[in-house]
């Protein structure tokens, strides 16, 4: 008997993200709710330009490589192509959808667009070598703010649900993180409800996942990890933003 | 004879564009265009298509790559300014070869510039318009009918090349209105393996991407597509001639300049000077072969364009400056008159030719 296997919805290529890096994690809990959901056949996914610019060689359901920051209206454009049958996601970092990306990310929202949105916030911009991101803390060291991210200078970071969580138009908000079992758990069940939403025609649905990045943050793995508790979740509390239909089943 | 309705430009492209299958169009506010937005936000619900309003330029072109990776016919439609926001986009549909339609209806430039006609992204059109090796197939309207013509031939164009095929109109050509006759046959669009619907499981995941980071791979990427861009150029130049035969001066105009500088031909024929007029349809790829025999025989040639002279570099080009070409021109939104592109006609005939 198989007690733990690959899901299939992710195929054979060995990933390129660093040692530590969570998007493996992330890259699996998608990959186990399309298996779960039998969607793999008709998921379409929109990577963005960052570390996981290359997750369409990962995920074995169809993929799409977007502009930087434009994963939301790419989505729009394919969900909206056959909303019957297209299971549509973007899997965006922080920089693509917060800063570049901002204007798309709102927007989907306010149309409360039937997609699913993984948003996976590290505080960074990993790929191009650890700039400072529209997420990073006040005071976070980064190649762009090498004495600290100065407030006063480039003022603050955006809580990418607690602004959403003020339109009318998103269905789903929910920042979750990846860095215990019990917290890897709680993810997916977000994630999972995340597509759930879409496949009901419930509308947009994000799923923040607060994430590591050791090697921009100057960490070993395991410090990275509880960095997450010490650091990112006190400015970026987990929980639930926005749950339109909560209650309304069962 | 097919019946025919009296109709702007802009809507005869819309009209045109339901007729050619395309039941996704997306698109943001700009003059002088606007009205082909309205036409399909009218239209599109009522016969199962989608009409969205996008946030941005940029968030229209983007979801034109989404409906077009999906393998559905698509288009959008801007005015110069906007044109110049599609432009990462309009990059990226090439990197994928993604086929689309995108409609420039063109105001004065640079800058937000102004909102009358222009012929200035000519350029931009024909040079690819964002960044990287790239090509566009350009359609250059000079008539109510032919907007809706060349929406219906882009589309098949788009399909066959995978590639976005512009209609390069302006303002005049958006605005006017004419009697159009709407039947045409449609090529349905052909199978699409590579579209990304879904894998149903049957076969290996499609990805649409453009990032490609082996440079030998990418430099065969890029080897390839010219290919493709070489026989487009061997195959699918469109042009009009008239009164070329025994044309011993040319004009070379395309759009609402050439319907202007047609009238300053005939003009000039009464007058007995034998001049005529070579019209490009597509202006990629640009059709050299007319211009090749022109210049063995004609003294010279007038570019007649609303821009500081943009397409005259391609007919130098064409010519191997051969003859001598002159420019005659407007810009800033100002339109060619038939008189001041008669005296540019006497003026090269009065000194047969030199400059």
């Amino acid at each position: 008997m198989v007690v733990f296997d690959k899901p299939h919805s992710l195929n054979e290529m060995s990933m390129h993200y660093c040692p530590g890096c969570t998007h493996g994690i992330i890259h699996r809990l998608v990959a186990e709710v399309m298996d779960e959901l039998g969607i793999e056949g008709r998921t379409i996914g929109v990577a963005p330009v960052g570390c996981s610019v290359m997750a369409y060689n990962y995920f074995n359901c169809d993929m799409i490589e977007a502009a930087h920051g434009r994963a939301p209206a790419v989505a729009t454009g394919v969900k909206r192509a056959d909303p019957e049958n297209h299971v549509v996601f973007t899997y965006q970092g922080d920089g693509d959808l917060a800063s570049i990306g901002m204007a798309e990310t709102v927007h989907a929202a306010a149309r409360n667009e039937n997609i699913t949105v993984i948003f996976v916030n590290n505080a960074i911009y990993g790929m191009t070598g650890g700039q400072m991101a529209p997420t990073s803390l006040p005071g976070q060291v980064t190649q762009t703010s090498p004495y600290g991210r100065d407030v006063n200078h480039c003022g603050y970071p955006i809580k990418v649900c607690e602004m959403l969580s003020q339109l009318d138009g998103p269905e789903y908000l929910e920042r979750v993180t990846v860095n215990s079992v019990k917290a890897v758990r709680n993810a997916k069940k977000a994630i999972k409800k995340a597509f759930q939403n879409q496949l009901d025609g419930k509308g947009f649905s994000l799923v923040e996942v607060v994430s590591s990045c050791p090697t921009n943050w100057g960490l070993t793995p395991q410090q990275a990890l509880k960095w997450i508790d010490e650091k990112m979740i006190p400015y970026y509390p987990l929980g639930v933003y926005k749950d339109r239909s909560a209650g309304e089943d069962k | 004879m097919a019946d025919k309705v009296l109709m702007k430009g802009n809507e005869a492209i819309a009209e045109a564009a339901i007729i050619a299958g395309c039941r996704h169009y997306f698109g943001y506010p700009i003059t002088p265009q606007t009205e082909i937005a309205a036409y399909m936000a009218k239209k599109m619900p009522k016969i199962g298509g989608a009409f969205l309003q996008a946030e941005s330029e940029i968030a229209a072109i983007n979801m034109v790559y989404g409906v077009a990776a999906a393998g559905r016919r698509v288009m959008t439609s801007s005015s110069s300014p906007g044109i110049s926001l599609k432009s990462e986009g309009l990059s990226y549909m090439a990197g994928s070869d993604l086929p689309a339609l995108v409609v420039n209806v063109q105001r004065g430039g640079p800058g937000l510039g102004g909102i009358q006609p222009s012929q200035s992204d000519y350029f931009q059109a024909t040079r690819g318009s964002g960044h990287g090796d790239y090509h566009m197939i350009v359609l250059a309207p000079a008539s109510v009918q032919e907007m809706a013509e060349l929406t219906v031939k882009g589309f098949e164009l788009a399909d066959t090349y995978r590639m976005t095929s512009m209609i390069l109109a302006d303002g005049t050509m958006g605005q006017m209105m004419e009697p159009v006759s709407l039947e045409f046959d449609v090529k349905p669009a052909p199978e699409k393996p590579w579209a990304t619907v879904g894998t149903k499981l049957q076969r290996k995941h499609n990805i649409v991407n453009s990032l490609s980071l082996v440079p030998e791979e990418l430099e065969q990427l890029n080897f390839e597509r010219y290919e493709k861009y070489n026989y487009i150029k061997e195959n699918e130049a469109m042009y009009e001639e008239y009164l070329m035969d025994d044309a011993e001066y040319a004009i070379a105009a395309f759009g609402i300049a050439s319907r202007v500088a047609k009238n300053a031909v005939n003009e000039a024929r009464k007058q007995g000077i034998k001049v005529g007029m070579i019209r490009p349809i597509t202006l990629w790829p640009f059709p050299v072969a007319p211009f090749k025999k022109a210049a063995d025989k004609v003294k010279a040639i007038i570019s007649v364009e609303l821009s500081m002279g943009q397409m005259i570099e391609d007919v130098r080009l064409a010519t191997e400056c051969k003859v001598p070409v002159t420019l005659c021109n407007r810009v800033g939104g100002m339109i060619v008159s038939p008189e001041q592109v008669l005296e540019a006609i006497k003026e090269v005939a009065e000194n047969g030719g030199a400059k």
